[in-house]
């Protein structure tokens, strides 16, 4: 499904901050992304969300070569992809049930048809009671949820997620984890970026270690 | 399978709060209409607006005075009789007054008396004067049917024909003189026209640009959800255009109230030394209902060139923000 070979990239005329990375992400397959502050976890994320493009190598994604790609195609690959921020990425002026019905609203579909779904994974992530809510006044425990309701709800075949448990307690860190499992059983690859040890080590699955620009890959 | 079936095996998130019965609807636009960029946006094309039809008003105001003035004077032909050693003025008078009125093409001569001549040079002469010992020359103020152009060499033979010493003036060359003004203060009216067109573009562009950097959050989150360039241009043009629309409304409102106000004004001053000379110069300062139309019309171009001049910001954001 994802396909990097020699990939590298320089933000400028600055130093590489990705160096040679090889790997391939196969369909409904897990994997943790880690290593270092500043190691260039949220830049490879950025790579596979199509929001950077590589200075060198080739990436393939979904049977595309993404150097051959226009905005238009990129755009409708992106739809195919969702993405957990660090920083959640609401828009304020949206009510909670707006901001993870946006998927949806983007792709054109009319709002009966997709309504009972966003509320019910509004209700399953526990922000049954702030469907109306803005959030600005979301803790940020529930703007994390919200930001990956939204990820998933158009059920993407490749979910990215940046330090998805970073504003929570452990134990709702455990129930999103749980959360991103019960995504990839059900078809989704998932990659999560994070540098808490403790929630790799709660699942069993692929390590991608970012070291000096340069990935290293525990099965 | 449905979502909820896929997930009845986790343990529920939502078990832990109440839940309510949702009445959560999309209600919220795409890009938020209220914004502090926003605002300044309608203020400047509000603003813009005004000036472009304030000047486009009074150029119409002008150049429809001067076009009243024109015909006018153009449908009037002076003839000046003077006095002359040996001839008889009275009869001099009447012989022109009469090759006048068998002239095709005029439809009224009306001969000044002595008296009436007499008159006419007592700004100058003051009141009082025996006009008997003044070699005064007689007028004779001839009409001409609108739209009749004459022959004014056979008519200044047949004149100087019936009286040597008469002179006939047609005016032309104080009508080309207010042709010329006219048509200066109509290209300047133009010329200001064109420069507050010029500087919209680059407010609106700069405001545009103000906004759009304000609402990057917002074009950032429509990619990530998958929206296309297209998608989101099309959200903001139409927002812009309606923020263009809007300013362009109250611009051209305030203008066209202005204008309707203005000619109360003109009335409250009407008799005064002011007033009469504004009405001299601007007729009732009052524009005619082709006027608002054109200035109605205005307004909403105003607000269609900020949503183009938005829609070019526009796109060469969205390729900077991708």
């Amino acid at each position: 499904m994802v396909r990097f070979e020699n990939v590298g990239l320089r933000y400028g005329l600055g130093p590489e901050i990705l160096r040679d990375l090889n790997f391939q992400i196969p369909a409904h397959s897990f994997q943790f992304l880690t290593g270092p502050s500043g190691a260039g976890k949220t830049s490879l994320l950025r790579l596979l969300f199509l929001s950077h493009r590589p200075t060198r190598g080739l990436v393939n994604l979904f049977g595309h070569d993404i150097s051959q790609l226009g905005k238009d195609e990129i755009a409708d690959l992106r739809k195919r992809i969702g993405i957990v921020l660090q920083d959640f990425r609401l828009l304020d002026h949206m009510t909670t049930y707006e901001n993870v019905a946006l998927p949806f609203r983007v792709m054109g579909r009319s709002e009966s048809s997709y309504r009972k779904e966003v509320i019910d994974l509004l209700r399953w992530v526990g922000l049954g009671d702030r469907m109306d809510a803005l959030p600005p006044i979301l803790s940020g425990g529930e703007k994390q949820r919200a930001a990956i309701a939204r990820a998933v709800i158009s059920r993407p075949q490749l979910l990215l997620a940046d330090e998805p448990t970073g504003s929570v307690d452990p134990t709702l860190g455990r129930r999103l984890l749980r959360l991103f499992i019960e995504l990839n059983k059900s078809g989704t690859a998932v990659i999560i970026a994070t540098h808490d040890i403790a929630l790799m080590d709660q699942y069993d699955a692929r390590r991608f270690v970012l070291h000096q620009g340069r990935l290293h890959v525990y099965e | 399978m449905s979502r909820t079936d896929d997930r009845g095996v986790l343990v529920d998130l939502g078990q832990e709060r109440p839940q309510l019965p949702a009445r959560a609807r999309n209600m919220s636009p795409i890009v938020p209409r209220a914004s502090i960029h926003g605002r300044a946006l309608v203020a400047v094309v509000a603003i813009m607006t005004f000036l472009a039809s304030m000047t486009t008003g009074a150029v119409l105001l002008v150049s429809a005075s001067a076009a009243e003035w024109q015909s006018d004077v153009a449908s009037e032909i002076t003839i000046q009789v003077r006095p002359q050693s040996g001839r008889d003025i009275e009869r001099d008078t009447a012989a022109v007054t009469e090759a006048l009125r068998a002239q095709a093409g005029v439809v009224e001569v009306r001969p000044f008396s002595k008296d009436e001549s007499g008159k006419l040079l007592e700004p100058w002469l003051g009141t009082g004067l025996s006009m008997d010992d003044l070699p005064v020359p007689r007028m004779i103020i001839a009409r001409v049917q609108p739209g009749t152009v004459l022959d004014l060499g056979a008519l200044r033979a047949r004149v100087t024909q019936a009286a040597p010493s008469a002179s006939v003036d047609d005016h032309r060359a104080w009508i080309e003189r207010m042709r010329s003004m006219t048509n200066a203060t109509v290209l300047s009216g133009i010329g200001i026209l064109a420069l507050v067109i010029v500087a919209t573009i680059i407010s609106v562009s700069f405001a545009t640009r103000g906004a759009m950097a304000a609402n990057r959050p917002i074009v950032e989150v429509l990619h990530f959800v998958g929206a296309g360039d297209r998608y989101i241009a099309n959200h903001f043009l139409r927002h812009f255009l309606r923020l263009g629309l809007e300013g362009g409304v109250i611009g051209g409102g305030v203008a066209m109230l202005l204008f309707g106000f203005s000619e109360s004004i003109a009335g409250w001053f009407s008799g005064t030394p002011v007033g009469d000379q504004f009405a001299a110069l601007l007729g009732t300062f009052s524009l005619r209902p082709s006027g608002y139309v054109v200035l109605a019309v205005q307004a909403v171009l105003i607000g269609a060139i900020t949503a183009v001049a938005s829609r070019q910001t526009l796109f060469a954001t969205l390729n900077d923000v991708d």
